[in-house]
């Protein structure tokens, strides 16, 4: 049978027959049944899917799913990701990570992947919280934060992670939240779609160590004023029939009321396709409350992937000076030979 | 072509000589003694060096801090060390000659370059008064050369030259003059010049120099003799020179050839790649926790590590052997790891194979331990055919039937190499504990041990694929001399000079350090005493005790400096004198 002719899977086919261990509630559900829905999107056959991890809470993730998986150490699943990608660039690489994971002691691993664009999908699911290790701070919790490791509460800047991104020469950035399924499935299957590093934060609620982080975007009542959803080349609206937008004023977004002479056209539009990352960084640091929080995609710019480059190299050189060969290889140094009679020639 | 004039001075025949280039960082006295050794290689000498240089770049000019330099010795018989005290050495400035003086044996050549003996230069090296003049130095045969002046004047006419370019070509000034005294053709660097210079006019500037050294050598009459060491007689074949770094990186090369894979990250071994590393000091602990991943995924690659000075960052370009245990138990958890250590240059281009070839066949992490000194010093090595070289057989199960990602192979427990993108084999591995057969995660008592003794086993079961340790000199007798890695030269030739004297002694390198051979124990067994030198305060020495519960002698060294030969020899000979009825 080839491969053509294959039955489509399913998001059965992707469920591993290992018990899936998160803490009942907890938004890792969510994730991990929009990820093993989308991929049957993807048409990729299983065994080109490799998932990749650190530690933490959402590290557990690939021994969930029936494909190639590895649960690494932390902070480090960009890098393993990266050779694995190099050996084998035909493998769709997955690497799922959290604020802790991603941002603390892999906060060196990530920027480098994404600034080299490596055809690898990145979600990181940011609760603001360590949860494995029982409700310390993270590098996303909020600023005065009180938890076990900051009892009068943090006194850390949280790093804001799509900024991170961006600042990092990131490709491909979009945000989620994890009841969001339908529009999660879609940014995943958009970062899954896009050649280059796809960067997605997906909000994810830690019901036991810190339930309600996003409550502003998940409370049905509290979302209509806070959620903005991005669409590529159309105005940013949000609110209660979308009865408001944002505008700039200078450099400065501001939150406008539609109506009394202010209309859509007055709006910023998105352009998720702008060569300068400027206006997605823009809006990335658009947060709550002084702002409403928008998800989707806020770049998706095609460059040369790494692997493209390397791989041109490659080509490159080949032609240039043919395949190596061993034996010129040894000889490339000042040479002279011993002879069997006088020792020397 | 220089025309030389070899009737006008006798040529004395040595049979080997040691010299030592000296002086400031920036004087390109590496540079200096590698074209000295290479013309010597080609030549058919026996070569070994050893070069000595700080970690900063550029240190202040003139001071001790900066001083560089580089060692060669050449033979028309098997050499094994660079040697002991040099026979010659180049002074370029006052720092380099107060380095080195120490070394420099009683009556030795010295060949100073008196332009820099200025009270500034002298001061930065710490002379109270001026050595050329002050009867420092009568011990000495001193040749004293203006070279920085003879220089100048050589490339006088090289109006486009500024005087910073024209003192950098000084160096092959003292290259020219050191051909001449020893009888070596300029033909080699004449060649690298047109090479590596593109410049036409720095390239003539340094083939005029190096002339001019040699020129002055023939005109003055400060030499009263020339030398000539005649070739070695080395086994037949094609030679080059190699450090132990290239030859360690023709191995890596060669081996991801001989598998038919490329060469990569640690990474991509997951994805079937050939993986290695290769790192040293702070860098190696940096990388252990990844080390300890890829062995408990059981994924093969290797790891090497150039041992120098610690701890921390320590002495960054000094030699030490000071990582053995780290190796063996800087892991957490129960965590064995196959080690091999090459002993020589050309040994690291086998050890190299030998390690990936161990690696595929168990699924492990291997390491590599190297040194400062056997990365940087050289050897000739007798090029092989690459098509005579071993296949490494590497297996990627594709079968679906009976695939489990921990399913251990009868013989030597490896798991199955099972790499994404094969269809039906979609596993999960990871750091967590696991089952047996299934490797899911798993923290079952039973599971745990079990898997803990079959890595072990698996390790120790390599013992089966590797040789028995070999040993120099008598298979029993009074005195064993045990070593490993980059001491196997001072070793073996200062055991050769104790077994001329007549003395009960046999020597016997490890190059497998984890799994030890099998005979190891009744090799060690055979004689009445065991001395082990190290670069390090005993390390091979407690693993020896605690292995096989001997009594060891520990002949520790942390000088930043290798053993030299008369170091061992007068160890042996103390050792062995003890043992004597007075
Ligand atoms: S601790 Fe929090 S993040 Fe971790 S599994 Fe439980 S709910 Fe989910």
């Amino acid at each position: 049978m080839t491969e053509a002719t294959l039955p489509k899977l399913t998001k059965k086919d992707f469920e591993s027959n290992q018990e899936v261990r998160w803490c009942p509630g907890c938004g890792d559900y969510s994730i991990l049944a929009q990820m093993q829905k989308t991929l049957p999107e993807l048409g990729i056959p299983r065994e080109k899917i490799v998932f990749i991890s650190g530690i933490g809470c959402s590290s557990r993730f690939p021994y969930y799913m029936e494909t190639y998986g590895m649960h690494s150490i932390h902070g480090r699943a960009p890098t393993v990701a990266t050779g694995l990608k190099l050996a084998n660039p035909e493998l769709s690489v997955w690497v799922i990570t959290g604020d802790g994971d991603g941002l603390s002691i892999g906060g060196n691993h990530l920027i480098h992947i994404l600034r080299r664009n490596m055809d690898v999908n990145i979600v990181l699911f940011n609760n603001q919280i360590y949860g494995l290790t029982k409700g310390q701070y993270s590098p996303t919790s909020r600023l005065g934060h009180k938890t076990k490791s900051s009892p009068l509460g943090t006194i850390d800047q949280p790093l804001n992670p799509l900024s991170v991104a961006l600042a990092a020469e990131a490709t491909f950035v979009a945000r989620s939240i994890d009841v969001e399924t339908r529009h999660l499935s879609e940014v995943l299957l958009r970062a899954a779609q896009h050649r280059g590093t796809s960067f997605v934060e997906v909000f994810q609620n830690c019901n036991i160590f810190n339930d309600g982080a996003w409550r502003h975007l998940t409370d049905p009542e509290q979302k209509k004023q806070n959620l903005l959803r991005l669409e590529h080349g159309k105005p940013l609206v949000f609110g209660p029939d979308n009865s408001k937008g944002i505008r700039l004023n200078g450099l400065t977004p501001e939150v406008v009321e539609l109506g009394n002479g202010v209309s859509e056209s007055d709006l910023l539009v998105h352009d998720e396709s702008r060569p300068d990352a400027s206006a997605a960084y823009l809006l990335t640091r658009m947060t709550y409350p002084a702002y409403p929080v928008p998800i989707g995609v806020f770049r998706c710019l095609e460059t040369l992937t790494y692997e493209d480059a390397l791989t041109g190299q490659l080509k490159q050189a080949l032609q240039e000076r043919g395949v190596g060969d061993l034996d010129k290889l040894f000889r490339s140094a000042d040479l002279w030979t011993v002879s069997e009679s006088n020792g020397k020639s | 072509m220089i025309e030389t004039k070899p009737q006008e001075l006798a040529f004395e025949e040595l049979d080997s000589v040691i010299i030592r280039f000296s002086g400031d960082s920036g004087d390109g006295m590496q540079l200096t003694g590698t074209q000295f050794t290479n013309t010597s290689a080609v030549l058919g000498n026996d070569i070994s060096t050893f070069p000595d240089f700080p970690a900063e770049i550029r240190a202040p000019a003139g001071t001790l801090a900066g001083v560089s330099g580089f060692q060669v010795n050449l033979a028309n018989s098997d050499v094994f060390t660079p040697g002991d005290a040099p026979n010659v050495l180049v002074a370029m400035n006052p720092a380099a000659l107060a380095a080195n003086l120490a070394d420099l044996e009683p009556g030795g050549i010295l060949i100073l370059n008196t332009d820099a003996f200025q009270a500034k230069n002298l001061k930065k090296a710490h002379f109270e008064g001026n050595p050329l003049e002050d009867g420092t130095l009568s011990k000495y045969n001193v040749i004293s050369v203006p070279i920085s002046t003879l220089n100048k004047a050589a490339l006088a006419d090289l109006t486009e030259l500024s005087n910073k370019e024209v003192e950098r070509t000084k160096n092959f000034f003292a290259l020219g003059l050191t051909y001449f005294m020893y009888d070596r053709p300029l033909d080699t660097t004449l060649q690298w010049i047109s090479h590596k210079f593109k410049n036409p006019v720095i390239a003539e500037a340094n083939t005029r120099a190096l002339k001019a050294g040699w020129n002055y050598g023939d005109t003055t009459e400060a030499f009263q003799h020339r030398y000539r060491i005649r070739p070695a007689q080395l086994p037949p074949g094609t030679y080059r020179k190699v450090t132990g770094n290239e030859a360690l990186s023709l191995g890596l090369v060669t081996a991801a050839r001989l598998a038919g894979k490329p060469l990569f990250l640690i990474g991509a071994a997951f994805g079937g790649a050939m993986a290695a590393t290769a790192s040293s000091g702070p860098g190696l602990e940096l990388k252990m926790e990844a080390i300890n991943l890829a062995l408990v995924l059981e994924l093969p690659m290797v790891i090497i590590d150039v041992q120098r000075g610690g701890p921390s960052t320590g002495l960054p370009t000094k030699t030490e052997q000071s990582d053995l245990l780290m190796a063996y138990f800087g892991r957490n958890g129960e965590s064995p790891i196959p080690i091999l250590a090459p002993c020589t240059p050309s040994d690291c281009f086998t050890m190299a194979l030998e390690a990936f070839r161990l690696a595929v066949r168990s699924m492990t992490p291997v390491f590599v331990l190297s040194d400062g000194y056997l990365g940087n010093s050289s050897e000739p090595w007798k090029i092989p055919e690459a098509s005579s070289l071993p296949r490494i057989v590497v297996k990627h199960p594709t079968e679906r039937e009976g695939f489990q990602p921990y399913r251990r192979e009868e013989e030597t427990l490896a798991r199955p190499w099972a790499i994404p993108g094969t269809p039906g084999l979609e596993h999960r591995i990871g750091g967590l504990g696991k089952a047996p057969l299934t490797g899911n995660v798993s923290y079952k008592p039973e599971d745990h041990l079990k898997m803990v003794t079959d890595r072990a086993e698996k390790v120790a079961r390599l013992a089966d694929a590797i040789e028995d340790q070999p040993v120099f000199g008598p298979s029993s007798g009074d005195l064993l001399v045990v070593g490993w890695g980059s001491t196997f030269g001072a070793i073996r030739t200062a055991v050769q000079q104790a077994q001329a004297a007549g003395l009960s002694v046999a020597s016997t390198h490890i190059r497998y350090l984890n799994p030890f051979p099998h005979n190891l124990e009744g090799v060690l067994r055979s004689y009445k005493k065991i001395l082990v030198p190290e670069m390090n305060m005993g390390q091979l020495a407690f693993l020896l005790r605690g292995r096989f519960g001997l009594d060891i002698i520990s002949y520790p060294k942390v000088l930043g400096r290798p053993f030299t030969i008369g170091e061992i020899r007068t160890r042996i000979h103390e050792i062995l004198a003890q043992g004597r009825k007075p």
